[in-house]
């Protein structure tokens, strides 16, 4: 899958340090001790190092895609681009941010000719992350909020299965979906039949306006089973402002061994609203291979339900209650590329609507910049 | 002074540990047989590698392939930093980050 690595990468760490080590033997008789001991230091330096830059050049993945929305009739069409970059310091510090910037056009109503159009530029999140132990990675800054799956798994463009997200989302996400904070988080236990993984946080999340901190805490544990290939997870937020919400989250994830079906569902609940999807996914394996034509079309179907606990609205769901299927068929082009189409249809007192969306999305991942 | 020819043996020392540790590291991850060594030796390397190759597929398949589809294929030069990124996201443990950089570097 990856290319091997050349050999160039670990020849210094060969005849180099062969001649380092020469070269400091000759050294030593000649220098005093207190400049022998730098040159000592820095070889140890230099050591550490190499083993450390070998595999670990900062990265630039992401995807490019054009899209098109048609709900109700009204038709938007979007091109959008969401960077990625990784970049490691050392052995335990990473730095990684995504961003999103996306131009939605639309055509203008009652008669005229031409497009009306917006634009969103956003830094979706922008964290360090310092491996602390074998159990312990701290995080820093602005990161994705770990509650159910969909944010930190599933919402690049070039994951999701689906142009838009579950209506029940943006229970437990705090209006942005992004805290400002610390989290804590890691591999609680992990052996060869199960795991256990946690993630919590806490968020100060302060507007531009007025300065005010929107605290909140929470997190998520997630228990997987490798045999059965069947996750299990349960997620808690506070909103420790205002109303200070409770939103409680449950998933379940199975993919089993040796096939390419796989089923996600997530419930949520919050003080308002509460809700639940489940989406199943398959590539055929039986005519060559999930490489040839038949295997390359991923059907995709999901099923989504949110229901209002009041009136009071203020969780980002549907006003009234309301129930939508979307039916989707995927093709997985080479070289990263995917085309995705589906059709969904939504009912609720509201009125019923139908809702249409294609696109092409590219995924890339790369080197920031060339390597010796 | 001597406190001075003490550090200096120590860095001394600690370089030496280091650089023998990484070619200890670089030869397990090679795996390969010297040459002219028993022909039973140079199949348990073989094995141990394939083992290696299995564990890392299937920590690759558990945690990587559950959430996306497989990446074409990128440069082993951002390997280690697409282990790590996994390593926070996918919350992996030590040894699934070992194993899966060991089968992106095979």
């Amino acid at each position: 899958m990856t290319k091997r690595r050349p050999s160039s990468d670990t020849s210094a760490s060969g005849n180099g340090y062969v001649w380092l080590y020469a070269a400091f033997h000759a050294q030593i008789s000649r220098l005093a001790a207190g400049r022998a001991s730098l040159i000592a230091l820095a070889l140890t330096l230099a050591s550490v190092a190499q083993q450390s830059v070998a595999q670990q050049t900062p990265l630039l993945s992401g995807g490019v895609g054009f899209l098109t929305n048609t709900n109700g009739g009204n038709t938007t069409y979007t091109p959008i681009i969401e960077p990625l970059l990784a970049a490691p310091i050392g052995q335990h510090f990473l730095i990684e941010s995504r961003a999103a910037l996306l131009e939605d056009f639309a055509p203008k109503g009652n008669g005229q000719s031409g497009y009306d159009h917006t634009h969103f530029t956003a830094l979706t999140y922008l964290e360090g992350d310092y491996i602390a132990s074998r159990h312990f990675t701290i995080v820093g800054g602005s990161y994705l909020i770990p509650f159910g799956t969909y944010n930190e798994r599933l919402s690049p463009i070039w994951i999701g299965n689906f142009q838009s997200g579950p209506l029940i989302t943006a229970l437990g996400l705090m209006s942005t979906g992004t805290g400002v904070g610390g989290m804590v988080r890691g591999s609680a236990i992990s052996r060869r039949k199960y795991s256990i993984d946690y993630a919590t946080y806490f968020s100060a999340r302060s507007g531009n306006e007025n300065f005010n901190s929107q605290r909140a805490f929470g997190g998520r544990g997630d228990l997987y089973l490798h045999d059965a290939r069947l996750e299990l997870g349960l997620s808690y937020g506070r909103r420790l402002q205002d109303t200070q919400e409770n939103f409680y989250g449950a998933h379940l994830w199975w993919e089993p061994k040796d096939t390419a079906f796989r089923l996600r569902s997530e419930f949520a609940r919050g003080h308002h609203a509460q809700g639940y999807w489940f989406e199943l996914d398959y590539r055929t394996q039986a005519f060559g291979g999930l490489e040839s034509f038949w295997g390359r079309f991923e059907p995709v179907f999901r099923m989504q339900q949110t229901f209002r606990r009041d009136t009071i609205v203020s969780d980002g769901l549907p006003l009234v209650n309301t129930q939508r299927a979307d039916f989707g068929l995927d093709y997985n082009l080479p070289h990263n590329t995917r085309i995705y189409t589906s059709y969904s249809r939504q009912f609720s007192s509201a009125g019923d609507t139908n809702i249409w969306s294609t696109g092409i999305v590219y995924r890339f991942l790369f080197p920031a910049w060339k390597g010796k | 002074m001597s406190a001075k020819k003490g550090l200096s043996a120590g860095f001394l020392v600690l370089a030496l540990i280091t650089s023998f540790e990484q070619g200890r590291t670089q030869a397990a991850t090679k795996q390969a047989p010297a040459h002219g060594a028993p022909a039973s030796a140079a199949s348990k390397s073989h094995n141990q590698t394939q083992d290696t190759q299995e564990e890392g597929e299937r920590i690759f398949q558990q945690n990587c392939s559950r959430c996306h589809n497989v990446p074409d294929g990128f440069s082993s030069r951002i390997s280690g930093t697409v282990v790590r990124h996994m390593r926070v996201r996918a919350s992996l443990s030590q040894h699934d980050e070992e194993e899966l950089l060991r089968f992106l570097n095979p």
